[in-house]
């Protein structure tokens, strides 16, 4: 055999690896029963009980992408393969529905975000009795909240410090997370003194032994959280299902434990801090 | 079109491949001429940067920088305020992030001087400074530049590492990657496309100069 012919032999038989590890692969990661979620950052805590409640009545297994809602729209438009998702913000699920991408009514806001005033334990100031003039404390150097261009609790923060009539004076101590998890990243590892931060984040082990103060509801625009399966979906039955899922008593009982504000309790009492 | 964040990246790529250059040099000459057998722990400690995730360093760095971290004690005990969110901050991340953009090409230029040049030098008379300002230098010129310029050039393109420790501050940390993200996620796509547009133009012409210069020369920049 010739050298030139013995080249491109192995070559082949390369490829042929190549191709095998390949479709290995993507073999594992498609299995039947899977229903895949783009879910927001401020879901983190909450989603691991829904995950594991909804998996156990369920022959459906679900795999959870966490990420800025803003993100998973432009992944979505572009054909991300998601079967359901979940956004901070429910003008991005809107957008899709309008642009086509949602299956027609499944849309639904699944509950609202509640935001509060964390300071890590080490900071003197008492931000349970002095609420928001903790913030104008001058150990409080930088405050982190989520960025308020695109990111739904940023928006919210910066309302809320607008209607307490301190944003002015606090604008300048203002540092700015991508999302709502990276902004209480800035204020746990003690680079910022206080964070503007979704309440259901709270529960994380690294963030109960801070002081917390909630923001009164009205004090800013209402965070409206909003769920919807894809009109590309491959597990649709599956989609549904977990939809369902988080309209039933049990799914919005754990979304109001970590935090959340569930709809029946939107429309039945108003602004109740 | 608000160009701020373009001239901070430039601040920020400038400050921080003339930094590396002094600070790689002696190191690279290290490296390059020390006959020490553990010397390849130390340039795998040089490479690290290649090979770890931004958000690795970017994750170290925040905590490093941070009121219980070292350097961060360290700062607050000099000057009354933390790192993390100042330019001061992100040109410290840079640095070690584009390390070993300037120390591997300026170590291969230097490993590359004919030995029996430095033999002559030192025959004649001249000290190793001598020698090394001289004779290595002057012929390891095209690793030189390699090194600024691709130091400059991964610093401007950086993204991880300012976001996890910059906190997006107009002016100070909202370099040009990160105006580029935020304008994506805002749906601002535009924008975002001109901006791209003007980064992948400096980029591309940055390492056009660089090749070309390479090309004309030697190459002390092992393939790659």
């Amino acid at each position: 055999m010739t050298r030139a012919k013995r080249i491109p032999r192995a070559w082949l038989e390369l490829l042929v690896i190549a191709a095998g590890i390949f479709f290995a692969q993507s073999n594992w990661a498609a299995q039947g029963r899977e229903i895949r979620v783009a879910a927001a950052a401020d879901l983190k805590l909450a989603m691991a009980e829904l995950v594991n409640k909804f998996e156990s009545n369920s022959h459906t297994t679900v795999s959870v992408s966490y990420g800025s809602s803003g993100n998973f729209f432009a992944q979505i438009q572009n054909g991300a393969p998601f079967d359901v998702f979940l956004s901070a913000d429910i003008e991005y699920p809107r957008k899709l529905e309008a642009a086509g991408s949602a299956e027609p009514g499944t849309l639904f806001e699944y509950a609202a975000g509640r935001i509060v005033i964390w300071m890590p334990p080490e900071i003197n100031a008492d931000v349970r009795k002095q609420g928001w003039n903790a913030l104008l404390d001058p150990a409080v150097r930088k405050i982190a909240i989520a960025n308020p261009d695109h990111a739904p609790y940023g928006r919210a923060a910066v309302a809320a410090l607008q209607k307490a009539g301190i944003y002015e004076q606090v604008k300048s101590k203002l540092v700015l997370g991508e999302n709502i998890s990276q902004a209480a990243q800035f204020v746990q590892s003690g680079n910022a003194q206080a964070g503007i931060l979704a309440k259901s984040l709270m529960l994380s082990p690294e963030m109960k032994n801070g002081q917390v103060w909630e923001i009164p509801r009205e004090l800013h625009p209402p965070i409206e959280q909003g769920a919807m399966v894809l009109k590309s979906a491959r597990n649709k039955q599956g989609a549904l299902e977990f939809l369902d899922f988080l309209k039933s008593d049990s799914g919005q009982r754990i979304l109001e434990k970590y935090g959340f504000v569930v709809p029946r309790r939107i429309s039945a009492v108003p602004a109740q801090p | 079109m608000n160009m701020d964040p373009l001239f901070l990246s430039f601040r920020l790529a400038l400050c921080v491949s003339v930094i590396l250059l002094v600070l790689a040099m002696p190191l690279a000459y290290w490296l390059a001429y020390s006959n020490w057998r553990g010397k390849f722990l130390l340039e795998s400690i040089v490479a690290l940067p290649l090979v770890l995730p931004p958000t690795v360093l970017g994750f170290y760095a925040l905590i490093a920088m941070g009121p219980r971290g070292p350097l961060g004690k360290l700062w607050l005990a000099l000057f009354g305020h933390g790192l993390a969110f100042t330019f001061t901050g992100l040109v410290i991340a840079s640095i070690f992030y584009s390390f070993p953009f300037a120390v591997q090409p300026l170590m291969t230029s230097f490993e590359n001087v004919d030995q029996r040049l430095l033999h002559a030098s030192s025959v004649l008379g001249a000290g190793r400074w001598r020698t090394f300002r001289r004779v290595i230098l002057p012929l390891s010129l095209p690793g030189v530049i390699t090194a600024l310029v691709l130091s400059f050039a991964h610093t401007l393109g950086e993204f991880g590492v300012v976001l996890m420790v910059g906190g997006n501050l107009q002016g100070v940390t909202r370099t040009v990657s990160i105006d580029i993200y935020d304008r994506v996620q805002s749906l601002e796509y535009g924008a975002a496309n001109r901006m791209a547009l003007i980064l992948l133009t400096i980029s591309f012409s940055v390492l056009a100069t660089v090749y070309a210069i390479n090309r004309r020369v030697w190459s002390p920049w092992a393939a790659k």
